[in-house]
């Protein structure tokens, strides 16, 4: 490698890093690839997936996605559609206010409580889903989509908690002051005032907290059946047909992918916050 | 982008104050609630749908408890434990999870970093490589599994063994990638998923680095080597720790994978999906309750060191 030319980090160097340019370019393309053949195979007629070696220049058809599409698939998207957003919109509706009783106007002893919501990300999902699954089996409450909406609400809380409290930690305190002498309530403070200056906040956490949700297959997988089952789920139980099937299994992910890439490529500039739970801007 | 690091006590101590014209405990005590009230439905909706199914796991941990034996069921003391540890099958599937992990997560941090340093200077189409990198990340697990067993695994129509061909020909050798490497192919294809998210991290990192201070070193004559070993690397340090300590945390509880590539066969059976097995297949409930408790007191274990070297940089967070 060039790494002994000097480069004086900021400035531009012309022979070393054009190299360095190319390395970089052939390594993303690299990471993408997968994806583009994915696409690519998806839009193959499932003789031409299965050639090898692979015909790249065959005729793109639809026949995947209509095949996919055949299967009947559009439940357990609207499962998780409905799975994804009622959990993100209960998480924001709970971590809102208790992100403000974190920072805005911090309780005693708060970094304990932000410590207790960040150890419940360390316990491993598996542990704790038996005596869920027993209790749902008890009151009736298994394949039903609230069960799910619910756990997928107690997985997203504590990074939408962590995130929207460093959010709100750059309110300036200026404003919330100014508010409190004019004699605004909370709630008026905290709609008028704090919401339109985290609102980019808001979005950007329900992004992920909607990618999360949309991924999540364990407890999907466990404690659903027929009616509640989500996309995920349908995706794992499409590969015990007969004969070829590759380019509908490649229609199917994409489409499964689909809402998660818009989220994602919508939340990129945030997509770092978020994952470290708001510790890196 | 850079690390929350502006301690401001002043405000801090001044938020805290009592409410002013509060005359006497009474007072204080409302001022209290008034400020815990927004949290408690979040803190109460926590404990009760993480914290209590955790304590009923605990208890049945120590009980008898198959659901095709259902007349059997009562206290077991530590059998299940003693079960759990000295089956071969926990054990191997402990050291599958460790393997795992840490093959997932060091070598997806040396590359994220490697990538991170490549992005990290002014190119043409950066924020396009940038996009490119960030993809694997936002395709689902289970579709990233199925894309990479499939589409790029498969001896006789994947991607890999069709290069193969168009480099060597017919006669070119056609490995079944996922029968002879099984835990690699897993590893592999992890790897593939949780590289962008180290880079995300690092890349933050590298940019958040103090610029004239390390242009002063350039110009002082260190060379590029000795700024990176010196100076970058000392920074990344608390970056590394977290994306670390983030990666390990989900790459530890990974079911989707292991599920879809090899459903837990060829001895890869990591933690989460042999609980998942003891409880979902075999329905033996004390038992796998008992193989999740160990899954925990680890999990606590490693979590409790990591964090202590890594907490500096939520202390910084939260210590503001």
């Amino acid at each position: 490698m060039s790494g002994q030319v000097t480069i004086v980090t900021g400035r531009k160097n012309r022979g070393g890093g054009f190299v360095l340019s190319g390395v970089a370019w052939i390594v993303g393309i690299l990471f993408v690839l997968p994806v583009l053949w994915m696409l690519l195979t998806s839009f193959h007629s499932e003789e031409d997936a299965a050639k090898n070696p692979p015909d790249i220049a065959a005729p793109l058809t639809l026949d995947g996605y209509r095949a996919f599409f055949d299967t009947g698939p559009w439940p357990s998207i609207a499962n998780s559609l409905t799975a994804s957003i009622l959990s993100t919109a209960l998480v924001i509706l709970l971590a809102f206010p208790a992100a403000y009783a974190l920072s805005i106007r911090p309780v005693k002893k708060w970094t304990d409580v932000m410590f207790f919501f960040l150890s419940t990300k360390m316990l491993p999902v598996v542990a704790g889903l038996l005596p869920i699954y027993l209790f749902a089996q008890s009151v009736g409450f298994l394949d039903n989509i609230w069960l799910l909406i619910i756990l997928y609400t107690s997985m997203n809380l504590p990074i939408a908690v962590w995130m929207l409290r460093s959010f709100l930690s750059e309110v300036p305190v200026e404003i919330l002051e100014a508010a409190s002498v004019d004699g605004a309530s909370l709630s008026r403070t905290l709609r008028s005032v704090v919401a339109p200056v985290v609102t980019p906040g808001i979005a950007s956490v329900a992004l992920i907290c909607f990618i999360f949700s949309w991924n999540e297959l364990l407890f999907a997988r466990v404690l659903t059946g027929t009616v509640a089952q989500t996309a995920p789920v349908f995706l794992t139980g499409f590969v015990t047909s007969q004969g070829l099937f590759l380019a509908k299994v490649c229609a199917a992910s994409i489409v499964v992918s689909l809402p998660v890439l818009i989220a994602g490529f919508a939340a990129q500039d945030k997509l770092v916050q978020g994952l470290s739970l708001g510790a890196v801007k | 982008m850079s690390v929350d690091a502006k301690p401001d006590t002043k405000t801090q101590s001044s938020r805290h104050a009592p409410p002013p014209g509060s005359e006497g405990a009474m007072m204080r005590r409302a001022g209290d609630w008034a400020r815990r009230a927004p949290l408690m439905p979040a803190l109460v909706f926590m404990i009760i749908v993480t914290q209590l199914p955790f304590v009923v796991t605990i208890i049945v941990s120590f009980m008898d408890w198959n659901a095709y034996y259902p007349d059997e069921r009562g206290f077991a003391g530590i059998d299940n434990f003693r079960r759990v540890l000295t089956d071969s099958n926990t054990r191997h599937a402990i050291w599958v999870t460790v393997m795992l992990t840490a093959g997932v997560v060091l070598l997806s941090l040396v590359l994220g970093l490697l990538i991170a340093l490549l992005l990290d200077r002014k190119f043409r189409g950066r924020g396009a490589v940038r996009t490119m990198m960030i993809t694997p990340f936002l395709v689902v697990p289970v579709a990233a599994a199925l894309l990479w067993k499939h589409a790029l695994y498969n001896p006789t129509y994947g991607l890999f063994n069709g290069v193969l061909k168009w480099i060597f020909g017919d006669n070119a050798p056609q490995p079944d990638w996922i029968s002879n490497q099984p835990l690699w192919s897993i590893i592999f294809a992890l790897v593939w998923q949780w590289t962008p998210f180290m880079m995300l991290i690092l890349l933050a990192g590298l940019q958040s680095r103090p610029l004239d201070v390390i242009e002063a070193a350039g110009i002082d004559g260190a060379n590029q080597w000795e700024i990176f070993r010196y100076m970058t690397l000392p920074h990344l340090r608390q970056y590394l720790e977290l994306s670390a300590l983030l990666g390990s945390i989900y790459v530890v509880q990974n079911f989707d994978a292991v599920f879809t590539i090899t459903s837990g066969g060829l001895g890869t059976a990591n933690l989460p999906y042999t609980i998942y097995q003891t409880f979902y297949t075999a329905h033996d409930y004390g038992r796998a309750s008992a193989a999740g408790v160990i899954v925990v007191i680890g999990t606590i274990i490693i979590a409790t060191l990591a964090l202590r070297s890594v907490s500096t940089l939520f202390r910084e967070e939260t210590g503001r």
